[in-house]
């Protein structure tokens, strides 16, 4: 290390350590605010950062409970928002397994199967995966309204049109698996072949064991980006105990009905688990990140 | 293959019928969605089918069965809407043009008017389970032969006759089996055959539009001719007024032409779109000066709890953003939003965050560099720690500054990989629809314009609303718009591709 005065030293890391913390606090003001308006009494209710007179009565709603105040009313939970956390998570693990499914292989083939069109075809598929799927939401409407008809089931307002959807979004993550696949040692698969393994079985018995830890990021990453989409899942959704959190939780803060502190609460509860599952995960996902991939 | 036992000839025969199966299935249902109206999807699932039987049928495709799978899901929920969307675009679909002609033509046929010179009175009397109707008000009426009266479509006949000197049943008890009478229709004596027409009267009810041979229609009353018309998606009598419901049909450049053509739309879709390039560089510009000075403070060996700042720092990044978005929805509420009871302390300023333009757009930038700078710090520490140590100290001793080190040592390192990273950031900002929609959903509006656009929409979050919010679904034009985008995007996408390959020949 270059040799520095101990005072400008002290000085600089002084300095460095003031406007950190200073940034910090500016970034940190959201959370503060929302947890202490959870805890404050009624919807708009203006106050202090540490409530005055501190009530559970937001997160007992938010648990979809009764509660009731003081003066004895009863408050009703206005929206089921552990359901929504259900649907959430529901739609989240079913699209991330099927997702996993599918990229798996797929990026197995691109890494270690020789086919013609290799290159163009995995070309293509970067480019097109750069076209957001807000582009497509029109022509989902229109045919998911149209196979209604045939079963509600792959209609509108149904979880399974959903899943279908959240499936097809898998270039990203092929492109992380493959990058990952590229890193096995080919002299693995070559002794699979020459044990006469056809290229199922060196995928099945030599590759996926190999790609658990990709796997699991893969899977947070779908988790994550499920439970975050909010255009796909506004306009293929409908009824109220179908919604996502996504959906959901922009019902709390309608003009005419402006429920900040019950907001709060649900916003805190179902925040947390996922910010969680995130901070767990974020040293896993920095290098599929730097991979080319954005967070929704 | 020698001698294949039976135990996998069991198996081959399994996978086999499996595959027929599945091909089956396919084929089966790209009949029935070409059926309910979606032809284009149809031919693609049949496309599928025959792909899925060909690659997982004969041996030599064996190598590409492992891509089919993916490819099949991204074709059909990726490629296809969004060809599918601007295909709309070419058409007038959208709530006044929902059906198809044949659907629209039934419709329109379905409907009855009620002749009122016929109009009647009736009455009901019981007769133990069964009823009889009685048409007419006293004296010389129409009594109608007893029915049970459960709903189902019946057609009684009727006679002349007096009308009946026994009490008939109170308005209370019609109302009760009203939806039995709706069904109920009287054929008098000379043929003529009455429904019920409300809850006092019985009618000669009539189809309001009676179909011609050359496929015109002709109003039951008015004897207006009303003639298909292709071009519009429309019947249209000669004065060009339309009946609805209109039907799909290509209408050519037409929604690109209002596009272009109608100031009402032209003028806020220009602002519109300089506002999308503005927020677009704008957030990616703030994260990225944000994120990578944090990074070289975080990378500063002599900082202390490096580890604790760099988790609280991503914090931001860590929580579902349509919660921080919608957070920020509350704080920055103009009249009882905590950030303006702060300023309003500490200022004595409340900013106009909902309904000042400017302001809003400001907001909206606010809050995407608080999303998104921790996104660009990660990225940045990553690529930080490969550029080499002693090139820097070899600047220190030559006498440089921090800041012309990190200009002409360490920027020029980190660009050139951080180059596509940050063109899909602009990417994914210019469609940013999630931000907007849940934040502001472009609001305030523009004043003057002929559909709903807003001072902080960007082109998709426009789309959006006038695909399936305020302005009534028109899907036709939101389509058109989804062209515009595309193009715009595909720039883009390009730009991203060749910085991607150059990273990739630079780095490997």
């Amino acid at each position: 290390m270059i040799v520095e005065n101990q005072r400008t030293l002290f000085f600089k890391k002084l300095a460095a350590h003031g406007f950190l913390l200073l940034f910090l606090t500016i970034i940190m003001f959201p959370f503060l605010v929302v947890i202490s308006i959870s805890f404050r009494e009624g919807n708009f209710a203006v106050g202090s950062l540490w409530p005055d007179k501190p009530t559970l009565e937001h997160w007992y709603l938010a648990f979809g409970l009764d509660y009731t105040r003081g003066d004895g009313t009863v408050i009703e939970p206005p929206f089921p928002v552990l359901l929504w956390m259900w649907n959430s998570v529901k739609l989240a693990s079913i699209s991330a397994f099927g997702v996993l499914a599918i990229s798996t292989i797929s990026a197995y083939a691109f890494s270690r199967v020789r086919f013609r069109g290799r290159g163009a075809l995995l070309d293509s598929l970067f480019i097109i995966q750069l076209f957001p799927n807000t582009l497509a939401l029109i022509a989902l409407y229109a045919v998911f309204d149209s196979l209604g008809d045939i079963s509600p089931a792959i209609g509108i307002d149904s979880h399974w049109s959903l899943i279908l959807v959240y499936l097809s979004g898998i270039m990203m993550h092929i492109w992380t698996i493959k990058g990952y696949f590229d890193s096995v040692d080919p002299a693995l698969d070559k002794a699979a072949a020459i044990d006469g393994a056809t290229a199922w079985q060196s995928f099945r018995y030599v590759f996926l064991p190999l790609s658990v830890p990709i796997m699991s990021v893969v899977f947070v990453l779908v988790f994550i980006g499920v439970i975050n989409d909010y255009p796909l899942a506004s306009i293929l959704l409908r009824q109220e105990e179908n919604l996502t959190l996504a959906v959901g939780s922009g019902l709390y803060l309608n003009e005419f009905k402006y429920m900040w502190g019950d907001f709060a609460a649900a916003a805190v509860l179902s925040g947390a688990p996922i910010t969680v599952v995130f901070l767990i995960a974020q040293k896993y996902l920095v290098s599929g990140l730097s991979d080319g991939a954005v967070k929704g | 293959m020698i001698m294949a036992s039976t135990k996998q000839l069991a198996s081959l025969w399994l996978g086999k019928s499996l595959l027929l199966l599945i091909v089956v299935v396919l084929l089966y249902s790209a009949w029935i969605v070409y059926l309910v109206g979606q032809p284009l999807f149809g031919v693609l699932l049949l496309l599928v089918a025959l792909a899925v039987g060909v690659v997982f049928g004969w041996r030599r495709f064996y190598t590409v069965r492992f891509v089919v799978p993916g490819m099949i899901t991204m074709l059909l929920f990726v490629l296809f809407p969004i060809i599918y969307t601007i295909y709309l675009g070419f058409t007038n679909y959208g709530s006044f043009n929902l059906l198809q002609y044949e659907r629209a033509q039934e419709v329109i046929l379905a409907s009855r008017i009620v002749d009122k010179a016929s109009s009647r009175p009736f009455s009901v009397y019981a007769e133990g389970d069964q009823h009889r109707l009685y048409i007419g008000d006293g004296g010389q009426g129409f009594l109608s032969e007893p029915a049970v009266l459960d709903g189902s479509p019946v057609t009684l006949v009727a006679q002349s006759h007096v009308q009946p000197d026994v009490p008939a049943l109170s308005k209370r008890d019609v109302i009760k089996i009203r939806k039995a009478l709706a069904q109920v229709i009287i054929r008098l004596p000379d043929g003529t055959e009455m429904q019920s027409a409300g809850l006092r009267a019985f009618a000669v009810i009539q189809p309001e539009y009676t179909l011609q041979v050359d496929g015109s229609l002709i109003h039951q009353t008015t004897s207006k001719q009303y003639i298909a018309d292709h071009e519009t998606g429309f019947y249209t009598d000669e004065d060009n007024q339309r009946l609805a419901p209109g039907w799909r049909t290509h209408i050519g450049l037409d929604n690109f032409k209002r596009i272009f053509n109608s100031a009402g739309i032209r003028g806020p879709m220009w602002s519109i779109f300089l506002w999308t390039m503005a927020f677009a560089v704008g957030s990616v510009v703030f994260c990225f000066i944000l994120g990578v000075s944090l990074a070289v403070v975080l990378q500063w060996p002599h900082l202390r709890y490096r580890s604790f700042y760099r988790v609280m720092l991503i914090l931001p990044y860590a929580v579902p953003a349509f919660i921080s978005i919608l957070v920020f929805k509350g704080l920055f509420n103009q009249n009882f939003g905590e950030i303006n009871l702060l300023l309003e302390a500490m200022f004595g300023i409340r900013p106009e965050w909902n309904t000042d333009g400017s302001l809003a757009r400001g907001m909206l930038l606010i809050v995407n560099t608080w999303l998104g700078y921790p996104y660009m710090m990660l990225l940045a520490m990553g690529f930080l720690q490969a550029v080499p140590e002693d090139q820097k100290k070899a600047a220190y001793m030559e006498g440089a500054g921090v800041l012309r080190v990190f200009f002409t040592i360490t920027l020029p390192q980190i660009m050139p990989p951080f180059l596509p990273l940050l063109l899909a950031a602009f990417a994914f900002n210019f469609n940013n629809i999630v931000l907007i929609l849940l934040l502001t959903r472009g609001l305030p509006d523009i004043p003057g314009t002929l559909i709903p656009a807003g001072e902080t929409d960007i082109l998709g979050s426009f789309t959006y609303r006038i695909a399936f919010m305020d302005s009534g679904t028109q899907f036709g034009l939101a389509g058109a718009i989804t062209l515009i985008i595309f193009l715009l995007v595909s720039v883009i996408a390009y730009a991203n591709f060749v910085a991607m390959r150059r990273a990739q020949g630079t780095t490997v």
